[in-house]
């Protein structure tokens, strides 16, 4: 398949089962939202060394927020459930609970119930205050600029990890060029992140590695400087490659992410050093859902 | 399908006892056997049709008709369904409910919703004494749901409240909030004295700055973040509470009853 001049691999990209939840944050103003979202959201690209994924969705206007003010909804991947909720109190305890007048809300009204505010109540030192609203249990607990507001629990829900495509070009400013401009419009999708900072990966990995310690190691395959000496997967023209990971609440959403983030990259196409669009997957082995690129931009 | 209506025929001297008509106990049954349920009247026993009209109709959906204030335990442990009283209802109205909901257009007695666990339960008229109060000796009131007063309440409103909300868009008289656990009391007129008594925890929401016991520290103004999401719960009453103009998130907050656990607060308007 080719669409205006970028060949799209007959492939696939794999993607496991991953357990998510969402986390709405707000503050005084977006500005404040926003630092709390990325700071909680920071180092978490990818869970082999992280423990969780985590992403900003999207801001939030005020109407769409449970309090009203400006707001950013975060997401966040792991493997297990358990590991979900340690990375989730952790990261709300150290980067919203500490973050200029925010607030925290449950992202996710069914799944599974997991803590939110629930234990970071106890900060409060047995001054904080129990308010039941509207059916949903929300934690007052003082701090030094007023009140910490934390609903108890959000939901965890079952998901999807590890969706992703591979942008070869000409060059590195080409490659990035269209990675941004994916980026850009996938971050409009509802229901997925991109993970890797600014939603790019430039050191794709593959399992396994020659050093016994390590479990993944780089995807030589798909590095332009090793043309010569791998098995390598580039043509000769390709001298940068970049790759978008995708997690998300489904399946069918992070098909629509890959979509419209491909269609972004072929817009830009050949003409603009774009070669191909490719994807990494483990022969199928590994991860149960397959996202074929063909089949996804027919 | 209409409501099961039960219009009362005539006003008996001795208080009566409305607890079998709720609707889990009426459904499924025909109206022969609702007839014939008896009601506890002093030491005599009544039957229904000897006390009211019966319109046969849609059991979770019960109206009683002509009520006056010596009808008690209407609605008494309430699970699911809507009581509608059009009049005044007597003592225990909604005593322990567990969920649906209960209406009365006039006046209620002593101890209404005393006990409730969880529904709705609006008075347009006034609330006597204990209003979602404990019982006599027992040390848990209301433990959930929520109660709208649209007139004045007695003293004691709340009293033992574990969870809930009470909400008095008239006064409410003393002893209001008194040896409260948790749980919200919302009162936009005046409050009486000895307001929150031996409160441990739980909120006392005031439109009007009420007469505080020294056992009550002054914690400042605040900005509370909550109060704004509080209010929108309310949105959806036939209230004033649901316009959002009553709405603040500006309070002075005192402390108490710093001679029980202190946990408690009053929130006053600014």
């Amino acid at each position: 398949m080719i669409i205006n001049g970028v060949t799209i691999d007959a492939t696939f990209a794999e993607a496991f089962p991953m357990k998510a939840t969402r986390a709405i944050i707000t503050a005084q103003n977006e500005k404040w939202a926003m630092i709390s979202a990325q700071a909680m959201t920071g180092f978490a690209t990818s869970v082999i060394a992280c423990g969780c994924e985590a992403g900003i969705e999207r801001v939030l206007d005020p109407s769409e927020t449970p309090d009203g003010r400006p707001g950013v909804s975060i997401m966040i991947f792991a493997m297990g459930g358990k590991g979900l909720a340690k990375q989730l109190e952790t990261r709300a305890g150290q980067c919203v609970l500490t973050s200029p007048t925010s607030a925290l809300f449950a992202g996710i009204d069914g799944g599974k119930p997991i803590p939110l505010g629930k234990n970071l109540r106890y900060f409060g030192d047995g001054f904080q205050v129990s308010k039941v609203i509207g059916g949903k249990r929300y934690w007052r607990v003082p701090v030094m600029d007023g009140e910490f507001l934390a609903e108890a629990t959000t939901g965890q829900v079952d998901a999807v990890g590890g969706g992703n495509f591979l942008v070869l070009a000409e060059s590195q400013p080409q490659a990035l060029a269209a990675c941004e401009a994916a980026i850009d419009v996938m971050r409009k999708v509802p229901n997925v992140i991109m993970p890797f900072p600014g939603g790019v990966v430039r050191s794709g990995s593959k399992v396994g590695s020659k050093y016994k310690a390590l479990g993944a190691s780089t995807n030589d395959a798909f590095c332009p400087t090793l043309k010569g000496m791998t098995q390598t997967e580039l043509s000769s023209e390709v001298e940068s490659v970049m790759e978008i990971v995708i997690d998300g609440l489904t399946k069918e959403d992070i098909d629509k992410a890959m979509r419209v983030g491909m269609q972004a990259v072929c817009d830009l196409g050949a003409a603009n050093g774009i070669k191909r669009i490719s994807a990494g997957n483990y022969g199928g082995k590994l991860g149960p859902f397959h996202f074929h690129l063909q089949e996804i931009m027919a | 399908m209409s409501a099961l209506t039960f219009t009362l025929k005539y006003r008996p001297d001795q208080r009566v006892d409305l607890s079998p008509l709720v609707c889990q106990n009426l459904e499924g049954k025909e109206i022969a056997e609702i007839a014939a349920l008896e009601l506890q009247s002093g030491k005599a026993k009544l039957r229904v049709d000897a006390l009211f009209n019966i319109s046969f109709g849609d059991a979770q959906n019960i109206v009683i008709k002509n009520s006056f204030g010596k009808l008690d335990f209407i609605g008494k442990k309430l699970n699911g369904g809507s009581i509608r009283v059009e009049g005044d209802a007597g003592a225990y109205l909604g005593m322990g409910m567990k969920s649906g909901s209960i209406r009365v257009t006039g006046n209620a007695g002593l101890y209404a919703a005393c006990e409730m666990k969880k529904g709705t339960l609006q008075i347009d008229g006034d609330a006597g004494d204990f209003l979602g109060g404990a019982l006599p000796g027992n040390k848990m009131g209301m433990k959930g749901g929520l109660i709208l007063v649209k007139g004045n309440v007695g003293e004691r409103a709340g009293d033992h409240m574990r969870r809930g909300t009470i909400l008095i868009e008239g006064n409410a008289g003393d002893y209001c909030g008194s040896r409260m656990t948790a749980g919200t009391i919302a009162v936009m007129g005046q409050t009486g004295r000895y307001l929150g008594y031996a409160m441990r925890r739980g909120t006392l929401l005031l439109w009007s700055q009420p007469q505080l016991s020294a056992s009550f520290n002054d914690c400042g103004a605040h900005t509370l973040g909550f109060l704004p999401m509080l209010f929108a719960s309310f949105k959806s009453l036939n209230s004033r509470f649901a316009d959002a103009a009553v709405g603040f998130n500006r309070v002075r907050r005192y402390a108490g009853d710093m001679a029980e656990a202190g946990r408690g607060e009053v929130l006053v308007k600014l």
